[in-house]
């Protein structure tokens, strides 16, 4: 039962309001066409999962709607850091 | 601090592998004799080994049914089973304990089907009461949509030689009395299909008995030993790094439900899957008050009755990466508004306890049995919600891919190559839709 | 026992002035308010109030609180029956009716076989074959359990209350009442809760006085000023069961227990949910007994309970006491009771040389102590009558035992802090050695632990930590400077020497063979079990805990689990911070199910979506269909007719004449923007960049993985404006699947979505005689085929009201969709009716719309699909356009080496075989009908009607390889035996020619 500060409504809100909307940073890739079965499959299903810190993307459902990214521990459930989507998380963070 | 009479004098050492003690209510009586004061090691203690054949990863009920099935099917003994716990210490003893077989696709159904012909003789396999009650499993349907899918899986299921009912709210009010039926209830109960071969059994038996009859067999079974690292040369597994010191191997097979992808990383490998948590609950104990299994997707909520009276149910996966065997409360709370909302009269009923397991979920909802682009390196993971009732079945298939280096049968379709050819065997069940 | 000199002629906190009668086993009693049902049972004289769960041994009140594991009781009856109340938790209310549970006569009788039934028994025996342990079972089942299950739906209602406060106090004794104060005085907003019905925790039962006042003149004084602080809410009643990450803890509050089986106005309890800035646990402590042999005999009970009674409840539960102690605090027990003038046999302290003040002070009052001893057994049938008592040295007998006479021994082995909150969020807990205790472990920074629940042995201590937690919580939610403003109140006590280290207390015969040494009594766990357990390679302390069931009782071993772990690690020469403790889980006292689920259930379980047109079907006798949320009319019985009946008519009108339908609540979304099209291009199959204006398509729309997830029409409003229906089922998650790939994945598209599905009112006009009915209403659009073609969308005003009108169609046939805005929805539909009424205009629901669909071959989505289908599957190739700029997602997948293979399960037309039986839906299909099973799958049936315009079945079905297989046979065994054949043709039924429709 963590909170998430949405950084859209700028509040910390509890994480019945968000959705989780999995793993960030898998891009979709440029030319799908060009890939082959296994690197596609990649794509599709595989997940780095960690034990610890996370890059994942939420979604503020019952908010304003908006995608953005968080650094979750998943073992002590820590919320690392918030960003948007399209920038990665700070330095300090991901050094951790 | 001062030290009071030690009672230990009369532990015992160990027993010898190969020479397990049969219990029986003869072997209480005799015990009894001697107020129980003889009664043997389940398993040994043993200091690893420099190397072992095979390296079992995780002493669940999945790695210890391996090792069992390896030494007992297929004569291989020099074997380890690792834990870095307790035995049974992850979801093996968190589970809700459901056993049954009637699953949708030809291939998971084979599957299950095989498993639960094991656990129907398991108890007298491992001499050992794995109380495996086959008291029957009903699945509710509460729309036309569920009604449907429900027909189309007990015919697939009778097709596939598994036992499966289709059942009208009279017949599903007569078997679970305190059930509402009612009608005008939100989400009616509109018929159910019931496997009368399915059910429950006591879940830590199940490791316990897989180790004692294993270690009986001669593996090894490493408790407190922790995997730190999988190392390999050219490709190819050499053994584990572990809390112990390194362990070499031939090969090494990773069964640790909710630590897959960890484990998978330290072979530099990342695996379609993701862990959560899955929440469960029990009630105080109750006389007895429900006979069946039950269990509904449509008002989500799984409940059996234990043996000791109470009730046991599942909750929801958390919608999120997680390995803190916690999860929200607003899934407990989801939970027990289904259950007050199908048995009302559990409403005055108080919760004794719920807690997190980790679940390793694929996206087609099967598991991921067999061999890997490291050589040597096997996984079977990826049970997610539902592995509990593999147990025997995915030990076997396990051992047997291990043991010839080739994918049993019933565990072919279920390789790590599927993600890539598009050949997934998805279990999740109709999508919920409809114009 | 002499009648009624249980309940002391003076003192304690009831009310001499209110008896309450109340009813124990069918035996009429009295007692009085302010009682729990424990104090009034002790009052008279009940010593048994159970018998023990698996060797059916009588068993009386061992404690006064969450930690009483013996008396379980039910109370009230029937649908108002609550099992397994703690007596020492229920607050006696005039008329109470209650029942011991657990001492069914089968257990009586295994009792005499006991020896056979040592930890674990049950994994050793009863399966000499699967059946005989099914046999089994049933007896250990119907031994098992404590109380019933009420038999009938709740009668109560319960609800929930959300709070946010900046801190939240759990625990009102002196560390909790000394930290509200502080930290409300600082100005935080306080939540303070306790689980009794009285504030105040140990000063309830507290004789010696505060700042020279007695403790309830304090205590007093203290609740008036928190009371008055507008800051502060007080939460009596109130179980803290819950501590969640991120400070986020349940409360349940219990609102008329105390006052009557079923509440009489309001709701039986409430679930606060706090989300807290800081906690401050003061969470008390909970008295250790001590293992001896007959422990469990009605009669021994923990010292501080038997204080408890005295004080508090002013009862004396028995004549003769003998104290057992292994620390000071102890003594008071022995001192209260000599207050009152009753026989105190002796003190018996186990340590070398007990020499604190409480020592003295008992010397003084004439008390034996007996120094250097231990109570080896407790001796007596239905209740203690002796104790044999021996002389310890370093915990090892050294000498012969005597046996002394006494009705009551009162226990102390100190004191285990009450720490499970703050293990829950698994943080675990730490051992000391100093304390003899285990102690919370680090829980951060936002929580502090304060009293005896941090291992503070003295009440000036506890006053002091509290004040200081108050005010360091309140500092931290940035309230004040953290210092405290009051100093504690002055207490008048000595000092404590350090309390001695016993569990298991030695027997002179070993612990196999002694008279039983209970650990835990509700589940009978014996050291010998313990013992047992490790000896047999359970280790761990959860494999103990598991393979003796220690802690798994209803009390969760608040009482047996330190002594549990302290007896197995020496069994196993380790220490005791080795073995450590298992996991604490919420909840700390099991919280009621209803209180949880709250107000969700029955009529506010999960909403019900009505259309505008709700109240029309209802009047016309709809039978429903629950579609996601919706309720959609199911079909229209007339009088008399059957289902069938009802749905040829409801056909043969849409076939025949005009029938109408509501569409309502298809889902649809409102696209803008310069990139709709663009947008569009890339999640659909299908494109959209050249659609022309008022023109509609119809699109698949795929995962990515290529599997069919959602279909529908979209129809381009404006150059850059579309509306998007999407299935009725997946209107909400095709909204979010379109928000996601625009915000994560393509922000730089100029695209809008706006969910409009209850914006509008659907009414589709079926049937030829459609064009002349909506002309009558409509008369600013050109209706003709040539102005207002198939696949067009219309504006103008239907029945006066501003309307788009959609040629297109489900069934195939000419087809008006009308959409209106939805407060118009009633009112043009009742006008279409009125229109149509001259040409029989027939309503008809979900399965009309089924029948008709499925004679014309479309698919449905989760019907004939079931996530697992590609387009290819579906044979429809034709809505999949692979030449596009961007491609679209899921199309990479269409070539996966899976997903091109010849026989995968295909979309097929079936034709029963004997041309009357309709096959079920759900039916599988096989290609060999002798083969006993596992029969190789080959099919199965996904729709299956019986058309009245084609007077004979129908039927769509998925087969193996399919498309290719025309004209073949397939069977279909059903469950009674029975084979029917059915053989594979074209999956369009009806006007393949599409011709209907365009007209």
């Amino acid at each position: 039962m963590f909170r998430i500060r949405c950084p859209y409504c700028r509040e910390l809100r509890s994480e019945e309001e968000f959705s989780y909307a999995g793993e960030a940073h898998i891009p979709r890739p440029e030319d799908p066409s060009s890939l082959s079965d296994a690197e596609w499959g990649e794509y599709l299903h595989t997940r780095t999962n960690p034990r610890g810190p996370h890059r994942e993307m939420w979604v503020h459902t019952a908010g304003c709607r908006r995608y953005f990214n968080v650094l979750r521990d998943t073992l002590s459930y820590e919320i690392l850091a918030v960003y948007l989507v399209g920038e990665m998380p700070p330095e300090r963070e991901e050094a951790r | 601090m001062v030290k009071y009479a030690s009672i230990s004098e009369t532990r015992c050492a160990g027993s010898n592998p190969g020479r397990m003690e049969r219990y029986s209510l003869l072997s209480l009586v005799r015990h009894a004799r001697r107020y129980h004061e003889n009664w043997q090691r389940a398993w040994r203690d043993p200091a690893p080994k420099k190397a072992y054949d095979i390296v079992i990863v995780g002493g669940g009920g999945h790695g210890l049914a391996t090792a069992y099935y390896l030494a007992k099917v297929h004569g291989v003994t020099d074997v380890a089973v690792v834990e870095k716990g307790w035995l049974g210490g992850g979801n093996t003893g968190r589970n809700t304990t459901i056993v049954r077989s009637n699953y949708l696709r030809d291939e998971s159904s084979h599957l299950y089907e095989f498993s639960l012909k094991l656990w129907e003789g398991l108890s007298q396999e491992l001499n050992f009461n794995v109380m495996f009650s086959p008291r029957g499993v009903l699945y509710l349907g509460h729309n036309l949509h569920d009604m449907r899918e429900i027909e189309r899986r007990v015919n697939a299921n009778r097709l596939n030689g598994i036992d499966a009912e289709l059942l009208s709210t009279a017949d599903v009010q007569k078997l679970v009395p305190l059930m509402s039926c009612s009608p005008n209830a939100r989400y009616p109960v509109l018929g159910a299909s019931l496997q009368r071969r399915g059910g429950i059994a006591r879940h830590d038996a199940v490791a316990w008995g897989f180790a004692r009859a294993a270690d009986a067999q001669g593996v090894d079974i490493l408790q407190r030993t922790e995997v730190t690292g999988v190392r390999c040369d050219n490709g190819a597994v050499a053994g584990v790094e572990t809390s112990r010191g390194f362990i070499g191997a031939r090969k090494v097979a990773c069964v640790t439900a909710g630590n897959s992808g960890v484990l998978a990383a330290m072979a530099g490998l990342k695996l379609p899957i993701e862990s959560r948590p899955l929440q469960a609950l029990v009630s105080e104990p109750l006389k007895p008050c429900l006979d069946v299994v039950v269990q509904s997707s449509g008002v989500h909520c799984y409940v059996s009755q234990a043996d000791k009276g109470d009730l046991v149910i599942g909750a929801g996966t958390d919608s999120y990466n997680g390995y803190g065997q916690r999860g929200s409360f607003s899934v407990i709370e989801h939970t027990l508004q289904a259950i007050c909302e199908l048995f009302p009269a559990f409403s005055r009923v108080r919760m004794n306890r719920h807690w997190g397991g980790i679940v390793d979920i694929c996206p087609d909802a099967c598991p991921i049995i067999g061999e890997t682009p490291v050589r040597g390196l096997y996984f079977n993971c990826g049970w997610g919600t539902g592995g509990f009732k593999a147990t025997p079945g995915s030990g076997y298939v396990f051992a047997e891919t291990l043991a010839y280096e080739r994918p049993h049968p019933l565990a072919a379709p279920f390789s790590l190559d599927r993600f890539a050819t598009g050949a997934l065997v998805d279990e999740h069940g109709a999508a919920g839709v409809a114009h | 026992m002499s009648e009624d000199v249980r309940r002391l002629a003076a003192g304690g906190r009831i009310d001499r002035d209110q008896a309450l009668d109340f009813v124990f086993d069918g035996r009429a009693l009295r007692g009085f308010a302010g009682d729990t049902l424990a104090s009034a049972l002790l009052a008279n004289g009940v010593d048994v109030v159970g018998r023990s769960f698996k060797y059916g041994r009588p068993r009386g009140i061992v404690g006064h609180g969450a930690e009483e594991p013996n008396a379980i009781v039910e109370v009230g009856t029937g649908a108002s029956c609550v099992p397994n109340l703690r007596a020492t938790q229920v607050e006696l209310y005039d008329g109470l009716e209650a029942r011991s549970t657990g001492s069914s006569v089968f257990q009586r009788a295994v009792g005499a076989f006991g020896r056979l039934l040592p930890a674990g028994f049950y994994y050793k025996t009863f399966m000499s074959s699967p059946r005989a342990w099914m046999a089994w079972e049933r007896l250990l089942r119907h031994a098992a359990g404590f109380g019933r299950a009420p038999d009938a739906a709740d009668p109560d209602t319960y609800d929930r209350m959300n709070h946010h406060c900046d801190v939240l106090v759990v625990g009102a004794g002196p560390a909790g009442l000394s930290a509200a104060l502080e930290a409300a005085g600082w100005g935080a907003r306080v939540l303070l809760a306790d689980e009794q019905s009285e504030f105040g925790g140990s000063l309830l039962a507290e004789t010696r006085t505060l700042g020279g006042d007695g403790a309830a003149a304090w205590l007093d004084a203290t609740l008036a000023e928190l009371d008055a602080s507008a800051n502060v809410e007080l939460l009596p009643r109130s179980t803290v069961s819950g501590y969640y990450d991120h400070n986020f803890l349940t409360i349940v509050e219990r609102r008329s227990d105390h006052l009557g089986p079923v509440a009489v106005a309001g709701t039986r309890e409430r679930l606060h949910r706090v989300r807290a800035e800081q906690v401050v646990l003061a969470t008390g402590a909970i008295e250790r007994p001590l293992v001896f042999a007959n422990n469990d005999l009605p009669g021994v009970m923990l010292a501080s309970s038997v204080s408890t009674y005295v004080n508090r409840y002013a009862v004396a539960p028995g004549k003769s006491l003998l104290l057992f102690t292994t620390n000071d605090h102890g003594y008071r027990t022995a001192l209260d009771w000599h207050r009152i003038g009753r026989e105190v046999v002796a003190i018996v302290d186990a340590r070398e040389n007990p020499a604190g003040g409480w020592v003295a002070a008992a010397k003084d009052s004439g008390i034996e102590v007996i120094a250097r001893h231990a109570i080896t057994e407790a001796v007596g049938r239905s209740r203690v009558s002796g104790a044999a008592i021996a002389p310890l040295q370093r915990n090892a007998l050294v000498g012969a035992s005597r046996r002394l006479a006494c009705d009551l021994v009162a226990c102390s082995g100190g004191w285990n802090p009450t720490l499970h909150l703050g293990s829950q969020t698994g943080v675990k807990p730490r051992w000391s050695k100093s304390a003899a205790a285990f102690l919370p472990g680090d829980l951060g920074e936002g929580t502090l632990c304060a009293g005896a629940v941090a291992g503070t042995p003295t009440l000036r201590g506890c006053l002091e930590q509290g004040a200081l937690a108050g005010a360091t919580a309140a500092s931290r939610a940035g309230f004040g400077s953290g210092r405290t403003t009051r100093a504690a109140p002055e207490v008048d006590e000595p000092s404590e020497a350090p309390t001695g280290s016993l569990f298991l207390v030695p027997h002179p015969k070993r612990v196999s063979r002694a008279p039983r040494q209970f650990v835990d009594f509700q589940l009978d766990v014996t050291a010998a079990d313990i013992e047992l357990a490790a000896r047999e390679g359970y280790e761990s302390v959860e494999h103990v805990k598991r393979y003796t069931a220690l802690g798994f009782g209803t009390d969760q071993g608040k009482l047996g689990n330190v002594n549990g772990v302290a007896i197995l690690a020496d069994v196993l020469g380790k220490d005791i911070a080795e073995v450590g403790t298992t996991m604490y889980r919420p909840s700390y006292t099991p919280a009621t199910f209803g209180a949880i689920a709250a107000r969700d259930v029955g009529g506010f379980f999960d909403a019900e979506r009505h259309t505008p047109m709700h109240d029309w079907h209802t009047d016309h006798g709809a039978e429903w269909e629950d579609v996601g949320r919706w309720k959609r009319p199911w079909y229209y019985p007339q009088s008399g007719e059957t289902m069938q009946q009802a749905v040829n008519r409801e056909c043969l009108a849409a076939r025949d004449g005009v029938a109408i339908v509501d569409a309502s609540t298809l889902g649809k979304i409102d696209i803008q923007g310069a990139d709709a099209a663009e947008f569009l291009d890339r999640v659909y199959t299908t494109g959209f960049r050249k659609l022309g204006i008022g023109r509609c398509r119809y699109g698949l729309m795929l995962h990515e993985d290529g599997t069919i997830f959602d279909d529908g029409v979209t129809a381009r409003l404006a150059e850059s404006r579309y509306l998007m229906h999407t299935t009725t089922g997946n209107a909400e998650v095709v909204f979010a699947w379109l928000e996601r790939w625009h915000q994560t994945e393509w922000p730089d598209l100029k695209v809008y979505f706006t969910s409009v599905t209850d914006h509008w009112a659907t009414a589709a006009l079926v049937g030829p005689k459609s064009r002349t009915v909506l002309a009558k209403v409509c008369t600013d659009i050109d209706l003709s085929g040539e102005a207002f073609p198939f696949m067009v969308v219309r504006e103008g005003r239907v029945a006066g009201v501003p309307a788009r009108v959609f040629r297109i169609s489900f069934s195939g046939e000419l087809s008006f969709e009308v959409n209106v805005p939805a407060q118009h929805g009633r009112s043009v539909w009742d006008a279409l009716i009125d229109a149509g009424a001259e040409f029989d205009i027939m309503p008809y629901g979900t399965e009309t719309m089924h029948v008709l669909r499925a004679e014309k071959g479309f698919i449905i989505v989760g019907q004939d699909t079931d996530g697992s289908m590609t387009p290819a599957d579906m044979g429809m190739d034709w809505a999949v356009r692979r030449n596009k700029p961007f491609g679209f997602l899921g199309d990479r997948s269409l070539d996966l080496a899976d997903h091109v293979r010849e026989d995968r399960p295909q979309l097929v037309g079936l034709a029963s075989g004997d041309g009357k039986t309709v096959l079920p839906e759900g039916g599988q299909l096989v290609d060999d009908p002798e083969r006993p099973p596992p029969v190789p799958f080959a099919g199965h049936v996904t729709s299956s009607y019986y058309s009245a315009r084609l007077s004979r079945p129908i039927a769509l079905g998925m087969v193996k390889g399919g498309a290719k297989r025309m004209g073949e046979t397939v069977y279909c065994p059903l469950a009674d035996g029975r084979v029917l054949k059915a053989s594979i043709v074209d999956s369009v039924f009806y006007d393949p020619k599409e011709e209907r429709q365009r007209v």
